[in-house]
């Protein structure tokens, strides 16, 4: 490796912290795949993955992606919630892999809510 | 794929030896078993400080805390929280106290008490990965060092910052600097002491374990501040994990070329080396350690010459403590007013303890100077558990001396805590209970001295011999009228004319405890009585029959079974098989045993 210079240590930094952002940085967008064993059953899993793909093509560090356990509304799953800062959450229902991916570009990254698939505001 | 969850698992030396490699080796399975290694990252981490409930691992984003992990419980853990989201309960903390279960490392008094600046990357990155370093803004302090600034102006933010030695002795850091800088020579050393010997300190071990990058970089500061271009890690061999992780992290850093030549395109070449210590206590003192790393005998010389005139092969040198360099990247990064903001008057900023003894937090804890001992103890450390009643804290090991009830709201800066007879030190902290005889005690460390003092002057060699004797007469019943006399007299001839710190020291710990449990060595001397109960010899073995509950704890506590008792009858210890080892005595809940 060579030597670095200041600037390498700069990109360096700014990449690494990429890494370490689940452990400090703020948390503006919080996304629960509900994980039951409905939910996984009816797919939440892949659902999970095509998440978790988007995620890694995004540069934004501020946003979670969690599980839960089912909530009760085994029937619509797979769901998924979204909350941004100071909105209200939406569940999204019976989703899939298009509808996630839908889901992440339009609403977590520029903030409009897919209501076609969303159960209800709050 | 995007990591969704990091388990921050505690890999320090503690969690370690309750099984956290165990653990490790469970969650990977359990992971790929569902199918989430892709997502959940394990992470092993340094020393996280609450030793005492350990294996421990922090889960974010969350910022769950669980404790005292099993390998068994490791498969339900990892489908009911990190496939289903359901944090598992039953591994939550919970307060000694109310019993209440706190579930988030913040709200956990241990922890929320705590000000982190030496510590602040314990149990959140990878000790082993420099990168992870980088990421908690590691080696900006330096680039700043290396690139705007001169030694002198390095000198001046040390100063200013008021930081004063880690290590014991509390001597101002930037002063120290001063004088090597301005020492004559173009060969210098840069230092760091990573010999802990005191009895029952781990804050340096920690530190390296959690962090070891801090440290090197500290150390290429002072380099360029003193104008040193090698640097010694002194480290005894019995800290494997530290001098391993320290090794790797030696590595990294030559690679990225923040350790070699011209570090940062800055013109500073600074390199740094372990030396292992085999773990002796006076290899700790400045002299014997640099005669050590010289490959003789260690054992001190006389001073001056001072290591910053003439130290490691007669060339000026700076040796510092581990805690006191992992201090200085962020006095660099953040400046020296801001560190002084932080403490008192006359000692700024922070301080790490090893917190043990009869408390019921166990741990490695960073408070700012001028906590109060009892909120260290109360609020952080949970008070004295199984209702026992405080009886001292001891600081500052065999050099040390201990503090009782009356002056817990001593606040922990380095002046007040000497005016009450006990010293800032390395940062051992030992609460002792009701339990606790204090002769026994100052024996204890007397021990402890007489079997490291070197041996190379008679006021410590033969000196500490003699008050051991005496301490050793009177825990076994045949103490003298005089003999505590004597002991003072001993204690203030040797501290006057010992060679180095270990002997000058030595007598504090009697010292100490004469000024405020004289009483208690007049029992042992006169009454022929150990009030504490501990000294075996003067203790009868027999049950009160008048205190006796009849509750059968002794019974189930003696391991030589030499306790009759059947429900609703009084214990009866037969003589002839027991071995005096104090467990039916410290567990009677009614103090019913002489
Ligand atoms: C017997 C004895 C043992 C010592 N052990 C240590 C030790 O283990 N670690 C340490 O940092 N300082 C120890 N010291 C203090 C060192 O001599 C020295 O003062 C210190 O390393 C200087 O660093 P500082 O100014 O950063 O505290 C010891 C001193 C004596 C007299």
């Amino acid at each position: 490796m060579a030597k670095l210079t200041i600037e390498d240590l700069k990109k360096i930094r700014e990449s690494a912290k990429k890494g370490t952002a689940l452990r400090e940085g703020e948390t503006n967008v919080k996304i629960t795949v509900h994980m039951g064993t409905c939910g996984i059953a009816a797919g939440a899993r892949e659902v999970m993955d095509v998440l978790l793909e988007e995620m890694a093509q995004t540069d934004r560090q501020d946003i979670r992606v969690v599980t839960a356990g089912c909530m009760g509304m085994c029937s619509s799953e797979p769901n998924v919630t979204v909350e941004m800062q100071d909105k209200d959450p939406v569940i999204y229902q019976h989703m899939d892999k298009n509808k996630m991916r839908q889901v992440f570009k339009r609403h977590v990254l520029l903030g409009q809510v897919q209501s076609d698939f969303a159960l209800a505001r709050g | 794929m995007t990591i969704r969850m990091d388990l921050l698992l505690c890999g320090g030396t503690a969690c370690r030896a309750s099984g956290s490699e165990d653990i490790r080796e469970a969650l990977k399975k359990e992971l790929a078993r569902h199918k989430l290694e892709n997502e959940i990252r394990i992470i092993e981490t340094g020393c996280n400080g609450f030793c005492a409930q350990g294996p421990l691992m922090i889960v974010q984003p969350e910022n769950i805390f669980y404790q005292k992990l099993t390998v068994d419980i490791i498969p339900h853990l990892v489908e009911e929280h990190f496939l289903k989201g359901r944090p598992v309960k039953k591994l939550f903390y919970k307060e000694p106290a109310s019993e209440e279960t706190i579930p988030t490392m913040e709200d956990i008094p241990f922890y929320s008490k705590q000000k982190l600046i030496v510590l602040k990357n314990r149990g959140v990155i990878d000790p082993e990965n420099i990168n992870e370093y980088i990421a908690r803004d590691g080696y900006v302090g330096l680039s700043k060092a290396l690139l705007e600034m001169t030694p002198e102006e390095i000198i001046q933010e040390v100063k200013l910052a008021g930081l004063r030695g880690r290590g014991g002795a509390g001597f101002p850091t930037g002063l120290k600097w001063e004088f090597a800088r301005r020492a004559e020579g173009d060969v210098k050393y840069a230092l760091c002491n990573a010999d802990e010997g005191d009895p029952g300190a781990f804050m340096d071990r920690s530190v390296l374990e959690a962090d070891p990058h801090a440290v090197l970089e500290g150390m290429i500061i002072a380099g360029k501040a003193i104008g040193a271009h090698q640097g010694y890690i002194y480290c005894r061999a019995e800290y494997p994990l530290a001098i391993k992780r320290l090794n790797i992290a030696i590595v990294q850093a030559r690679d990225y070329g923040l350790l070699g030549k011209d570090i940062l395109g800055s013109g500073h070449d600074f390199d740094v080396e372990i030396y292992q210590g085999a773990g002796a206590f006076v290899c700790g003192e400045e002299t014997a350690l640099m005669h050590s790393i010289e490959g003789k005998r260690g054992m001190p010389r006389p001073r001056p010459p001072f290591p910053a005139q003439q130290g490691l092969w007669k060339k000026p040198t700076v040796l510092n403590n581990v805690e006191t360099y992992a201090n200085i990247a962020q006095i660099m990064q953040n400046g020296g007013a801001w560190y002084a903001s932080i403490g008192t008057e006359a000692s700024k900023g922070t301080k790490v303890f090893a917190l043990t003894g009869a408390v019921n937090n166990i741990g490695l804890v960073e408070v700012p100077m001028g906590i109060s001992l009892r909120e260290i103890i109360y609020e952080i450390g949970g008070g004295i558990p199984k209702k026992r009643k405080f009886k001292a804290v001891q600081l500052g090991g065999p050099s040390g001396g201990c503090v009782p009830e009356q002056y817990l709201d001593t606040p922990v800066d380095y002046e007040s805590i000497i005016k009450v007879g006990a010293i800032m030190g390395s940062g051992g902290m030992i609460v002792m209970n009701d339990q606790t005889c204090m002769v026994d005690m100052a024996r204890f460390f007397m021990d402890f001295i007489q079997d490291e003092s070197c041996g190379k002057c008679t006021p410590c060699r033969e000196g500490t011999m003699r008050m051991l004797e005496i301490l050793k007469k009177i825990t076994q019943g045949r103490g003298e009228p005089g003999d505590i006399e004597l002991l003072e007299e001993l204690s203030d001839m040797i501290k006057d004319s010992a060679l180095c710190g270990l002997g000058q020291t030595a007598p504090n710990p009697v010292l100490s405890t004469l000024k405020y449990f004289r009483e208690e060595y007049e029992a042992h001397i006169i009454d022929k009585r150990c009030p504490a109960k501990r000294c075996a010899a003067l203790l009868h073995f027999e049950v009160d029959e008048g205190k006796c509950i009849k509750c059968g704890i002794c019974f189930r506590h003696c391991p030589a079974g030499a306790i009759r008792w059947q429900k609703k009858e009084t214990a009866f210890i037969m003589k002839d098989k027991c071995v005096q080892c104090l467990s039916c005595i410290t567990n009677c809940p009614s103090d019913a045993i002489f």
